[in-house]
């Protein structure tokens, strides 16, 4: 009976919304059901080849048959074991960063600066590790280096260019103008191309930059100037009050920016923010073009082989839910944040 | 300058582009003064008190605050803000922090004081503003007078030896007026040395050493109450009075 006042009430309850919610259900129950067979019902999950996908439905063999280039790349299997370390630990790595109620915070906060280093240290080799070269990293492992490498270095950056875009300095003014209208003039494949070609040039002999980092570099700094800019609006919608009432009461410059202005300004731009961060995180597939293999290479990879040619539905099916289990949870988390943000500070929102 | 002197102007001018918004300004303040200054609209009081404190700049003239002259230099202007607080016509607390981190703020960052001591002299501040009871609201929960109140207790935390007000009752509810002024007189009744910009006549003759009259970017008259309200000597003056009065 519930149920049934519930449906009344919601679906049916004028005209307008009856007639909504027929079409929107009729559409629903024609739909569905041929997608879940395709998906499931009426898929094939193992076969040698395309050929062995005699069902109806999708051919996620492709899938199987490629998962482990899909995760790593070419990255030697006796050493896989570092990049699946890596996997581990990201989540230790992020949760203080992101959770300031977690058990433990200020300690996993250690580990979380250490990760970086970690990361570097196991993908790459060093003392005890074979080394790997970034040609053989590839998949998700690229996808996840630059994207969410890319976005956790450019954060501090963009807060200080946005800060130095308000500065009083003129030479520190100017070069954070240059800078942020320089990298928003150009598309981000001309700083992954220069990157690759240009960076090594400017670099004293002898040192040699990986690709790989070079990418990082550009996308970096792509998304540090994007950042920054969001940031300065927040920072613009300050009121002159809470900078007089921080200097009155004698905070130095960092010390009010660090306390006062960006905990507000940041807050209010945080959408904004993960906004850039996402697209960022989608953008990272460019580095096909300067021989990356990302989660998208790895893609077109499998589709060029013989043996699995033409099921471009399944791959890109699967890299597109790839994506959107990351990018659906950096939006999930600005919401969180938002919300929570509220609550702590304005009781009106409560 | 006299050895009690705690704010000393010395023919002080200061220009926005072309506009000069003081014009040599003299004005001695000694400890434990009281000052009310009062004129119209754009005459420049709030310029001239914000110079005390650097908020803004002065071009022309000397201004030494508490022993410190206050130039380019920054370190000066640390020391001068450290001992000198102010309270705002728009309260200017931090939406984001509750009432007491909103007062234990400058005294842990800049003072550098343990938090368990800072927290204890918040409250002893709030306490006597009244509203120990809401320290763990935030700003917007409180009404405007209790807002101005809190503000008056986060300048008070920092131990000023002087303390600047700029208009701190026009932003409020005629209601909420008096619970603001009767802090202030409490303060002034304890020895506080205070610059206070204001309308409230009532309390200038309560409150005030003196009265200093600006106009024009220059102070026109400057006497205690009873001379300034029963004798002014300048035009202006008079005219301002009837005015207000
Ligand atoms: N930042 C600024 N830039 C340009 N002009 C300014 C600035 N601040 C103030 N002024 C001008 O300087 C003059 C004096 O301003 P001030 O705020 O000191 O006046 P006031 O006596 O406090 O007036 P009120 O009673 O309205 O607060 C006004 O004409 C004002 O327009
Ligand atoms: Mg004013």
């Amino acid at each position: 009976m519930h149920s049934l006042n519930w449906i009344k009430q919601n679906l049916f309850s004028t005209w307008l919304n009856s007639i909504v919610s027929i079409v929107l259900i009729y559409f629903l129950a024609s739909v569905i059901p041929p997608l879940l067979d395709w998906f499931i019902f009426e898929a094939t999950f193992i076969a040698d080849d395309r050929t062995g996908c005699t069902t109806e439905g999708a051919c996620w063999a492709v899938v199987g048959a490629r998962f482990y280039q899909f995760m790593y790349g070419f990255y030697p299997t006796e050493e896989v074991w570092r990049v699946n370390l890596v996997y581990a630990m990201l989540p230790f790595g992020i949760a203080p960063l992101l959770w300031d109620k977690i058990p433990f915070r200020k300690q996993f906060l250690f580990f979380s600066m250490a990760y970086p280093f970690l990361v570097f240290f196991l993908l790459y080799g060093g003392p005890g590790l074979s080394s790997v070269a970034s040609n053989k990293w590839g998949g998700l492992l690229v996808t996840l280096f630059l994207g969410l490498g890319g976005i956790l270095i450019a954060f501090p950056l963009s807060i200080f260019l946005a800060l130095g875009r308000r500065s009083k300095m003129p030479a520190i003014l100017t070069l954070c103008i240059v800078f942020i209208e320089f990298i928003r003039g150009v598309p981000l494949i001309t700083l992954l191309f220069f990157g690759n070609i240009m960076l090594p040039l400017f670099l004293p002999e002898g040192i040699n930059l990986d690709t790989i980092i070079r990418a990082l570099v550009a996308v970096t700094i792509f998304q540090a100037a994007y950042g920054a800019e969001v940031i300065r609006g927040g920072l613009q919608a300050m009121p002159k009050g809470q900078y007089e009432a921080a200097q009155a009461l004698g905070l130095s410059y960092w010390q009010m920016n660090y306390k006062i202005i960006l905990p507000q300004a940041l807050k209010i731009t945080i959408p904004a923010l993960v906004n850039t961060a996402i697209g960022l995180f989608k953008d990272t597939s460019l580095v096909l073009l300067i021989g990356l293999l990302d989660l998208l290479g790895i893609g077109r990879a499998a589709l060029a082989d013989t043996k699995w040619m033409a099921l471009h539905v399944e791959v890109y099916v699967f890299i597109a839910g790839i994506f959107f289990i990351f990018c659906f949870g950096f939006s999930r988390y600005s919401l969180y944040l938002e919300r929570k943000l509220n609550t702590d500070n304005d009781g009106e929102n409560k | 300058m006299n050895q009690d002197s705690i704010i000393y102007f010395e023919n002080v001018s200061k220009w926005f582009g072309d506009f000069q918004v003081l014009k040599g300004i003299n004005l001695e303040v000694n400890k434990g003064e009281k000052i009310v200054v009062c004129g119209p609209s754009g005459s420049g009081k709030s310029t001239m008190i914000r110079c005390i404190n650097r908020l803004e700049e002065h071009q022309e003239g000397k201004i030494i605050v508490d022993g410190t002259e206050l130039t380019g230099n920054v370190k000066n202007i640390d020391t001068v803000r450290r001992e000198v607080g102010m309270v705002f016509q728009q309260f200017n607390l931090f939406p984001h922090l509750s009432i007491l981190d909103n007062c234990t703020l400058a005294p842990i960052w800049v003072r550098k004081m343990p938090k368990v001591e800072a927290t204890e002299l918040a409250m002893q501040y709030l306490k006597r503003v009244q509203i120990e009871d809401q320290v763990h609201k935030f700003p917007n929960q409180l009404s405007g007078g209790q807002q101005q109140r809190a503000a008056i207790a986060r300048a008070l935390c920092m131990q000023p030896r002087l303390m600047l007000f700029d208009e701190p009752t026009s932003a409020l509810d005629p209601e909420m007026i008096k619970e603001v002024l009767d802090v202030m007189i409490g303060l002034a009744q304890d020895g506080m040395t205070m610059l206070v910009v204001t309308h409230e006549m009532g309390f200038a003759k309560e409150v005030a050493d003196r009265i200093v009259f600006m106009d024009e970017g220059q102070i026109v008259e400057a006497k205690a109450p009873k001379e300034f309200f029963e004798n002014p000597d300048s035009e202006r003056t008079k005219l301002f009075l009837s005015q207000i009065l």
